[in-house]
């Protein structure tokens, strides 16, 4: 009994709960802000460039591969400080919320535009071919044809990716963005006690948990039928 | 330009830092040769509870990978590291570091062994076993070969993501690459440690990363 009372006066300390639950709750709010801004930019940007790599342009496709290498390569948290640390000093003075949207935003889009870039090569030729035969454009069979069928395939593996960039925003916390983790790091110093610690892991389940379940159930829907 | 160069390519200053980098360099990978192996382990058992009979098991470990990939490492590592000394459970940088990426990684892992063993038709477990293997050997030799092969491609991203993850490692101070090049930065004013870290995350990765995509392509066709 003393080791379970002892327990709840860590992890689960009402007083602390009452005291800390506007903050978290803030700190909910704009880790929201900032993968709802993600997600939109990262994904649009991510398919801007897989359309673009579409026409083929040697020069311009090779760009597209490096950005997307090197943002697949890089651990996000070395953008972050890279950009956070290393701008000031050029005059470029960003917010750290703008950081962590604009490097987040990045690497989501080379994720989604390789994944983009995949559906489309999957569409055989033959679409290509019949739609242009028909009388459309490039660009009107890309987006009539092509894209629905592309995306169809691309909505598990980008869900998955984005749920996982998703998480990164925690990252902010770094560069004192005051979303969930810095938020209950910072209350948890004030209280002395871990159960900020535990009010921002139950904030983040309670945002992600549907997510990943959404992810879940999408894989199934949109499930690759082998052939 | 000239700034730029100054603040980010100062070639005086990497190389005052390298050697600090490289002693990063090998706890990064240290913690690799740990975490990856443990992921994999672990990840093959999440796997096998997932598939088991059982169905009670099969939810509780589904719920159980569910839960870790909804929970950031970084939350994960912070709550292992700072909040278990409340409960009495002190560990150092590099035990938390790992309790913190075995839960997280192994839930990953495991989804990406499920998807592969679930690709292997149940025709195969049932001539294995007719030719009089059990059940382990028939999992052993005949399954997991072929489920590895399919998700090839997943199970080295997934890897590279790991590797990725280490320099969440440097929050809780652990030496690692990232950690010493911002320690570095933060002697010198200078952003350049930080963008030779990157330089060696990239020479690390990017090979990696072009080989993912070939193996990709050579899936889809």
């Amino acid at each position: 009994m003393a080791a379970w009372s002892r327990f709840v006066d860590t992890f689960f300390k009402w007083d602390v709960i009452e005291r800390y639950f506007p903050a978290i709750a803030k700190g909910m709010v704009v880790t929201i802000e900032v993968a709802v801004a993600v997600v939109i930019t990262g994904i649009l940007l991510g398919l801007a460039l897989a359309v673009l790599r579409s026409f083929r342009v040697r020069v311009v496709n090779a760009l597209i591969v490096i950005f997307v290498d090197v943002f697949r390569a890089l651990p996000p948290l070395v953008l972050i400080l890279l950009v956070f640390f290393g701008l000031p000093n050029l005059g470029v003075n960003l917010p750290s919320f703008l950081v962590l949207w604009l490097v987040l935003a990045l690497v989501l889009a080379a994720f989604a535009e390789e994944i983009f870039w995949a559906g489309i090569l999957s569409i055989p030729k033959g679409q290509w071919e019949a739609a242009r035969s028909t009388g459309l454009s490039s660009l009107g069979t890309l987006s009539y044809v092509i894209l629905p069928q592309a995306i169809r395939l691309t909505v598990p593996p980008l869900t998955n990716r984005t749920i996982a960039i998703t998480k990164n925003t925690a990252l902010g916390t770094v560069i004192g963005v005051a979303e969930i983790l810095n938020q209950a790091t910072t209350a948890q110093a004030f209280s002395g006690n871990a159960t900020p610690l535990m009010m921002g892991a139950i904030a983040y389940l309670i945002l992600f948990i549907p997510v990943v379940a959404l992810g879940r159930f999408l894989e199934t829907r949109f499930a690759w039928r082998r052939i | 330009m000239e700034a730029i160069i100054q603040q980010f390519f100062n070639l005086g200053i990497m190389a005052e830092a390298f050697p600090l980098i490289l002693a990063g360099l090998k706890q990064t990978i240290i913690i690799c040769l740990i975490v990856i192996p443990l992921g994999l382990i672990g990840g093959l058992a999440v796997a096998m509870i997932a598939l088991s009979r059982w169905r009670t098991a099969r939810w509780a470990v589904i719920a159980w990978i569910d839960f870790f990939r909804s929970i950031p490492p970084l939350v994960l590592l912070i709550f292992v590291y700072a909040g278990l000394p409340f409960a009495g459970l002190r560990l150092s940088p590099m035990a938390a570091v790992a309790v913190a990426f075995l839960l997280n990684t192994s839930s990953y892992y495991g989804e990406v062994y499920r998807a592969g063993i679930e690709s292997v038709g149940l025709g195969q477990w049932d001539a294995a076993r007719s030719t009089g293997l059990r059940g382990y050997q028939a999992l052993a030799y005949v399954v997991l070969p072929q489920a590895v092969r399919n998700v090839l491609p997943d199970l080295v991203s997934n890897t590279v993501e790991v590797v990725k993850l280490t320099s969440i490692a440097s929050v809780v101070a652990l030496p690692e690459l990232l950690y010493s090049a911002d320690m570095a930065r933060s002697v010198t004013f200078n952003s350049s440690p930080i963008v030779l870290a990157a330089v060696i995350y990239l020479a690390l990765l990017w090979p990696v990363v072009r080989l993912i995509s070939r193996l990709e392509r050579r899936i889809a066709t």
